[in-house]
C-alpha cells in the first residue's frame, strides 16, 4: 500500500471583501469564497491533476498547501502531520520537501540575476552547500538534469526562451531534492512544441527522483497526459475526482461532462466543440446555497439549489458531488 | 480570373529595428474564397499576427515596411488604396476580431457609444438609429437584455461577453470578410466552445469569409476549411483541413500535430519537436527549421525551399519533396 503523502480536509480561504466600495454601500462585508471546503490527497509518487477554470480556486490552492496564503480552515496533512499547527521554522523545512512551479517563467525568475546566482538561493537558505564550488557543482549538475548546460550558468533570464526558463525554474524546484512539486500551469505559456518538450522532462524527472506531482492546469489534454488521477474544480469546490481514465472515459459530473464535451480535439473528424451549459462561471462572492452549478446545470432541480451535494465514493475511488448520480 | 476574395501573393514585410532587420513575413502566398473560412495556425511569432494585420493596412511603416508582394481584395491592391478608400474597405468590407477585447475596445465609452460610433461614422445614422442597431447587434451575438446593456461600460461584461461585444462590433457595418486574430484564446474552454459556435453561426448567416488565426490545433480542426502552417515567417504547408490533419506532407506540420497530448490515445512520453524556435533577428540559412528536422539534407542548409503541390490543393515547402 503506497503511503498518502499529502491529504488536505476541508480546505477552506474565504476572502473577506470588507473594503471594496459595493460592501461599504450595502453595509455589510461580503465574502469571495476562493477555496470552499475541499478535500483530496496524494499517494506518494503519483501526479494529481487540479483542473478547472480560470477562478475557480487552482492556483489559491497550491498557494493554501504551501501557506503563501494562509487558509482560513481545515488540514493540510504532509506525512501525517497538519502544516497548518507549524511555526515558522518548522515551515521552512516543509519547504525543502514542497516546492512551486509557477506559470509564468518571466515573472518567475529574478531578471537582476544570473542562473548560477537563482539557482545557488535555495541552496543557500537552506544550507545545502558548504562551499562555493559545491553550490557550482551542484547548481551545473541541475542544469544538466533539465536539459541545459554549464555555458548558460552566467547568463540573465531574458537571454533565455520561454520554455528554457520553465526549465530553470524547475532546475530551482529540483535544488533543495524536493518529495513534492506543485506546478500552478507550468506549461500554460508555452507553445506547444516547447510544452510536449517540458512534459517529457517532468516525466523523466518523476521516474528519476521519485517525485510527486500536484499538477494544475485547465487544458484537460495536458491534465489527461501527465496525471495518474484527476480532481476537477468549479467555483471553490471540488466536483469530480477519480483515477484519469475513469474521469476521461466515464465522467459523471454534469460539469466534467460539459468541460470535456467543449474541448476541440485535433481532430476533424471528432465532433465539434459544443457547451451543454447554459449562461455563464457563478460567481465566488456569496455564493447561494446548494450546488454551485445549479443555475447553469440541465439536470438540477430545487433541491440542488439548497443543499450543496458533497463530494461521494462510489466504492471504486471514484468521488462525484452531484445529487443526481 | 481567380475567385478569391482576397489574395496575398508572395508578400513579404521587414521591421527596421535598431537591433537590425527583422522579416517577420516572407513570401507569403495565399487566396480566399467567398464563405471560405482559412485558418492561419503557428506558434508564437511565426508571423501569423502581422500578416493578418498587413490585409488590413495595420502594420505600423515605419519600422515595418513591405519589401515584395502584394494583398489584393476583391482585385484590387489594399496597399494602392488613397486613405479614404482604406477607410471604406476597414469595418464596412473587411472587419477584425482581436484576442484581448480587454485592450481592444474603450474602457471609458459606454459598449453602446463605440459601436454605434462605427455606425454613425460609416454608415452615417443618427443616434437613435444606431441605439437601435446596436441593440440588435447585442441580440445577435447572444448579449442577455441588450437594450440595458447599452450604457455598460467594458469592464461590467465577463471575458466571454466582451469577445461577444467585440464580435458584435466587427458586425455592425455588414463587412464580407471578418478577420479573427486568436479570438479565443484568452477564454477559458467553455466559453471558447459558445464564441466558436458563434463565430461559425455569424458566417453562415452572413456568407462572409474568415480568417482564423490561433494556435490552437484543436480550434483550426473545427473552425475552418483551409488552413496554412506558419513557421518563422513562411507558410510551410497549405492544404484543406482534411489533408493537414490526416496527411501531413511538413515535417514541422507532422511534428505539431505529434506534440499536442490528445484526450483519445494516451502514451507516456509526448513526441516533442527537438530544438528551440529560432531567432528571427539571425535566422538559419536554407529552410529555418532545418536545425530542428530530423529529415535535414544539405540543401535544406542552403536553400529556402519553394512551396510545391504534393497532392492536388495541397501545397508544401520541403526539399523532401523534391
Amino acid at each position: 500500500m503506497t503511503e498518502t503523502l499529502l491529504e488536505v480536509r476541508g480546505l477552506t480561504k474565504h476572502f473577506k471583501l470588507d473594503n471594496d466600495i459595493v460592501s461599504r454601500i450595502a453595509g455589510k462585508t461580503r465574502t469571495l469564497k476562493a477555496v470552499d471546503g475541499i478535500d483530496f490527497f496524494i499517494k506518494r509518487g503519483e501526479t494529481l491533476g487540479l483542473v478547472g477554470e480560470s477562478g475557480c480556486g487552482k492556483s489559491t490552492t497550491a498557494r493554501l498547501i504551501t501557506r503563501l496564503v494562509e487558509p482560513s480552515e481545515g488540514e493540510v496533512m504532509f506525512k501525517g502531520e497538519n502544516l497548518l499547527n507549524y511555526n515558522r521554522s518548522e515551515m521552512q523545512e516543509v519547504r525543502k520537501a514542497v516546492q512551486l512551479v509557477f506559470q509564468d517563467p518571466y515573472s518567475s525568475l529574478n531578471p537582476r540575476k544570473t542562473i548560477m546566482q537563482i539557482l545557488s538561493r535555495p541552496l543557500e537558505v537552506h544550507n545545502l552547500a558548504k562551499s562555493w564550488s559545491e553550490k557550482r557543482r551542484r547548481v551545473l549538475e541541475l542544469l544538466g538534469l533539465v536539459g541545459l548546460g554549464e555555458e548558460h550558468a552566467d547568463r540573465y533570464p531574458h537571454e533565455f526562451s520561454g520554455g528554457q526558463r520553465q526549465r530553470i525554474a524547475i532546475a530551482r524546484a529540483l535544488a533543495v531534492s524536493p518529495e513534492l512539486i506543485i506546478g500552478d500551469e507550468p506549461v500554460s505559456a508555452l507553445d506547444v512544441s516547447i510544452q510536449a518538450q517540458i512534459l517529457n522532462l517532468f516525466r523523466d524527472l518523476q521516474e528519476q527522483f521519485s517525485l510527486t506531482y500536484l499538477f494544475i492546469a485547465h487544458d484537460l489534454s495536458v491534465i489527461r497526459h501527465i496525471s495518474d488521477r484527476v480532481a476537477v474544480m468549479y467555483v471553490g469546490k471540488i466536483v469530480e475526482a477519480g483515477d484519469v481514465a475513469d474521469i476521461f472515459e466515464q465522467p459523471k459530473h454534469p460539469y466534467t461532462k460539459a468541460l470535456l464535451e467543449a474541448v476541440p480535439e485535433a481532430d476533424p473528424d471528432k465532433p465539434p466543440p459544443h457547451l451543454v451549459l447554459k449562461g455563464e462561471v457563478a460567481t465566488p462572492i456569496d455564493p447561494p446555497p446548494g450546488c454551485r452549478l445549479c443555475a447553469r446545470c440541465p439536470l438540477a432541480d430545487d433541491y440542488c439549489a439548497e443543499v450543496a451535494p458533497e463530494l461521494k465514493d462510489d466504492g471504486t475511488g471514484h468521488y462525484v458531488a452531484c445529487h443526481k448520480v | 480570373m481567380s475567385d478569391n476574395v482576397l489574395e496575398l501573393d508572395d508578400l513579404t514585410i521587414r521591421f527596421k529595428l535598431k537591433r537590425g532587420d527583422l522579416t517577420a513575413v516572407n513570401g507569403v502566398s495565399f487566396g480566399v474564397k467567398r464563405g471560405e473560412t482559412f485558418g492561419l495556425v503557428g506558434e508564437s511569432g511565426s508571423g501569423k499576427t502581422v500578416t493578418a494585420r498587413s490585409i488590413m493596412r495595420l502594420v505600423p511603416m515605419p519600422p515595418g515596411e513591405i519589401l515584395k508582394g502584394r494583398v489584393l481584395f476583391e482585385g484590387e491592391s489594399v496597399y494602392d488604396k488613397s486613405d479614404n478608400e482604406m477607410r471604406e474597405m476597414r469595418g464596412k468590407k473587411v472587419a477584425m476580431v482581436f484576442q484581448e477585447p480587454m485592450s481592444a475596445l474603450n474602457p471609458v465609452f459606454t459598449v453602446g457609444s463605440q459601436i454605434g460610433d462605427a455606425l454613425r461614422t460609416n454608415l452615417g445614422m443618427s443616434k437613435q438609429e444606431a441605439d437601435e442597431r446596436v441593440v440588435e447587434l447585442l441580440s445577435l451575438v447572444g448579449i442577455p437584455s441588450p437594450a440595458s446593456r447599452l450604457d455598460s461600460y467594458v469592464h461590467e461584461f465577463s471575458g466571454g461577453m466582451r469577445q461577444r461585444v467585440m464580435l458584435a462590433m466587427a458586425l455592425s457595418c455588414d463587412p464580407t470578410f471578418l478577420i479573427a486574430d486568436e479570438p479565443t484564446t484568452a477564454l477559458d474552454v467553455t466559453i471558447q466552445a459558445t464564441i466558436l459556435e458563434l463565430i461559425e453561426s455569424m458566417i453562415d448567416r452572413f456568407g462572409m469569409s474568415l480568417i482564423f488565426i490561433t494556435h490552437n490545433l484543436g480550434v483550426v480542426a473545427h473552425a475552418c476549411d483551409t488552413i496554412g502552417v506558419m513557421y518563422a515567417s513562411h507558410i510551410v504547408e497549405l492544404a484543406s483541413k482534411q489533408e493537414i490533419f490526416k496527411n501531413p506532407q511538413h515535417p514541422y506540420t507532422q511534428g505539431l500535430l505529434n506534440s499536442i497530448p490528445r484526450l483519445d490515445h494516451q502514451s507516456k512520453y509526448l513526441t516533442p519537436i527537438k530544438g528551440l524556435v529560432c531567432n528571427m533577428m539571425n535566422p538559419p540559412t536554407g529552410c529555418k527549421f532545418h536545425p530542428r528536422c530530423d529529415h535535414a539534407m544539405d540543401v535544406c542548409r542552403q536553400e529556402i525551399p519553394q512551396m510545391k503541390e504534393v497532392a492536388p490543393g495541397h501545397f508544401a515547402a520541403c526539399h523532401l519533396h523534391n
